[in-house]
């Protein structure tokens, strides 16, 4: 499957800048922690257990922004992608390259984020965990093409937040669902919708994003 | 425009009828429910015309399609705003708040503008020609699809997080009631119409326009 | 192998090509040449396809796999060390027995030895040495090279010429340049833009 042979090759190299720049990993692990301690002192001592929940997916989200800001936008990468785009690879596998090595860097957020949220403020449920996963991929396959496109543009790094925000407002609805409601399982359904129609839609259209 | 003309004429007749005491029902303020709903279909089929002519755009590479999709979305914007306007206004008379989140269309349209709002933001960061064309095609389709998915995560947001408190009355209308809706339905569609092929018309001629220029100038 | 006819291509209401007629056979070497910002560089990109025109007719004979580009940007990531940049393209481009070629590339543009430095390392010569090595790894039927000598110095020149001295009438060229002079034995047509 040279398909799935193509999608590695281009996720192993994202992940080989990350590993040798890091730049983008250490600055969201430290953006998540930040962020959690500063949503800890922005609540009133008596907030209930719902208020926190939603913050620990707000925080998410903006992590999950500066993270996929860095993996399109900087000025590297907007040259160097006409050299993907010239090679004889589907240009799908451009757009699934860049989901897989950004769900591993959101993962290893995660990883972090989780436990500390469970720390400061209360016990992760499974739920809230498999919400998490799911959500994420919805994330990584919303936000890469959503970046390309801010990449074209000028004022990128302004553009790819307004960009992404309304289109996450339905995984923070499933998110938040997922971790405070008594039946997470229609939450994380929506979930999985979500991720199945916006990842099938970007997957078919990067094609469009990345040529002319 | 010949056309256009006889379509305002309808439009003009669907208000006109709005204004006619046809409905005696609790409350004049319901008579705002004969422009909102009416605006906010509108505004849907707008986005959705935007997003036909998205897909013909790619499907074809005809750049023609790009300018329509454009105005039916900048038109779907225009009747989106419209329809918070006039949601606002009906909150405010009915139940005396300015805003509702237990109004799931009122909701469903806030995200909509602010995903629409950034479709502007978007064409005008980048450059004209077929690129922009394209990417802002892929970003309509995007919209539409954000519809129904933000329709259903509000709907599961009402059981959890924002109780529905208001009511208000939709499909139980009488036959009066309904054929008044549906005249002024027809009325807002049209007058979307109009101005749509106005928009495109005018774009149209300022593009003519440009390229003129530049002959002039290079001749 | 190339034919077009009419190519425009505008960016707003700046016209950067206007009506464009060109045909380039197989095995042919034209040179393409005119001052800065006579859209040397847009005409090269709208062949590889990385640009649409806005009007006018294109038909380019070539799949995308049988493509080498050289633009203003030599399309490496910096932070990769030359070697590791050629695998990823190796592979990309499906090329046979990657190692050697790669291997091969290297030392006749004289970067074997650096070949484990990361590209940002680079000088611009080199840079420039490097982004060859890529256009030429999968051995493409149409080059389509923009300004190649830009940045190298005599001895990366001459490195060039030898390349390109060995490569005519197997492969299909279309070069931009302001400077014909050192390439006109090696033409076969020109256009003027």
């Amino acid at each position: 499957m040279t398909y799935a042979r193509d999608v590695a090759a281009l996720a192993r190299k994202d992940l080989l800048l990350e590993l040798r720049a890091r730049e983008t990993l250490p600055a969201m692990l430290l953006f998540v922690l930040a962020t959690l301690v500063a949503f800890r002192f922005a609540l009133p001592a008596d907030a209930s257990a719902r208020a926190s929940v939603g913050l620990l997916w707000v925080a998410i989200l903006f992590t999950a922004l500066l993270g996929i800001t860095r993996a399109f936008i900087p000025e590297r990468e907007q040259r160097v992608l006409d050299g993907l785009v010239l090679a004889p690879v589907d240009r799908s596998a451009i757009w699934l390259g860049k989901v897989v090595a950004t769900l591993a860097f959101l993962g290893a957020a995660e990883v972090v984020a989780l436990p500390a949220f469970g720390l400061f403020f209360e016990q992760v449920t499974w739920s809230t965990v498999a919400a998490v996963a799911l959500a994420d991929v919805g994330i990584c396959a919303v936000g890469a093409i959503l970046a390309a496109m801010a990449a074209a543009g000028r004022a990128r790094e302004l553009l790819f937040p307004v960009l992404f925000l309304p289109l996450s407002l339905p995984i923070l609805v499933g998110g938040v669902g997922a971790a405070i409601s008594d039946e997470p399982g229609r939450y994380l359904a929506f979930l999985a919708l979500y991720d199945g129609v916006f990842a099938i839609l970007a997957w078919a259209s990067f094609e469009y994003v990345v040529t002319e | 425009m010949a056309v256009a003309a006889a379509v305002v004429l309808v439009a003009g007749f669907a208000l006109a009828l709005l204004w006619a005491p046809e409905d005696a029902d609790q409350g004049p303020s319901q008579r705002i429910f004969y422009l909102h709903v009416p605006i906010a279909l509108t505004a849907y089929a707008c986005f959705g015309w935007g997003a036909w002519k998205a897909l013909r755009l790619l499907w074809t590479g005809d750049q023609r399609y790009d300018l329509e999709s454009y105005t039916a979305v900048h038109m779907g914007t225009i009747f989106g705003t419209l329809t918070l306007v006039t949601g606002s206004i009906w909150a405010r008379t009915s139940w005396g708040v300015w805003w509702s989140w237990g109004e799931r269309q009122l909701v469903l349209f806030l995200i909509l503008f602010l995903f629409y709002a950034a479709y502007f933001m978007l064409r005008f960061s980048l450059p004209e020609g077929p690129g922009r064309a394209r990417i802002s095609a892929v970003y309509a389709l995007f919209g539409v699809v954000l519809i129904p998915i933000s329709f259903l995560a509000i709907r599961l947001a009402e059981n959890l997080i924002h109780p529905v408190v208001f009511t208000r009355d939709g499909p139980q209308m009488s036959g009066d009631m309904f054929f008044t809706f549906c005249v002024c339905l027809a009325g807002m569609l049209l007058l979307a119409g109009t101005l749509y092929l106005n928009e495109l018309a005018g774009k149209r001629l300022d593009l003519r326009l440009r390229d003129l220029r530049e002959s002039l100038e290079l001749g | 192998m190339i034919r077009a006819r009419g190519l425009e291509r505008r960016y707003g209401a700046k016209r950067v090509l206007r009506g464009v007629d060109l045909e380039v056979e197989r095995g042919g070497f034209t040179l393409v040449t005119g001052r800065n910002g006579s859209g040397k560089t847009t005409l090269l990109r709208l062949i590889a396809g990385l640009a649409a025109p806005t009007a006018g007719e294109l038909e380019v004979d070539v799949e995308r796999g049988q493509l080498g580009f050289l633009g203003h940007e030599p399309l490496v990531y910096r932070e990769l060390t030359a070697i590791e940049n050629l695998r990823l393209y190796a592979r990309l481009y499906r090329v046979p027995e990657p190692r050697e070629r790669i291997g091969m590339l290297l030392e006749r543009f004289a970067l074997w030895d650096a070949r484990n430095q990361r590209a940002g390392s680079y000088s611009r010569g080199m840079l420039q040495r490097l982004a060859l090595c890529r256009a030429l790894l999968h051995e493409p039927e149409l080059l389509l090279l923009d300004e190649p000598y830009s940045g190298l110095d005599s001895e990366g020149a001459e490195l060039l010429d030898r390349e390109l001295a060995e490569r005519v009438g197997r492969a299909t060229f279309l070069v931009a340049t302001h400077d014909p002079q050192r390439l006109a034995p090696l033409a076969s047509g020109a256009l003027a833009l």
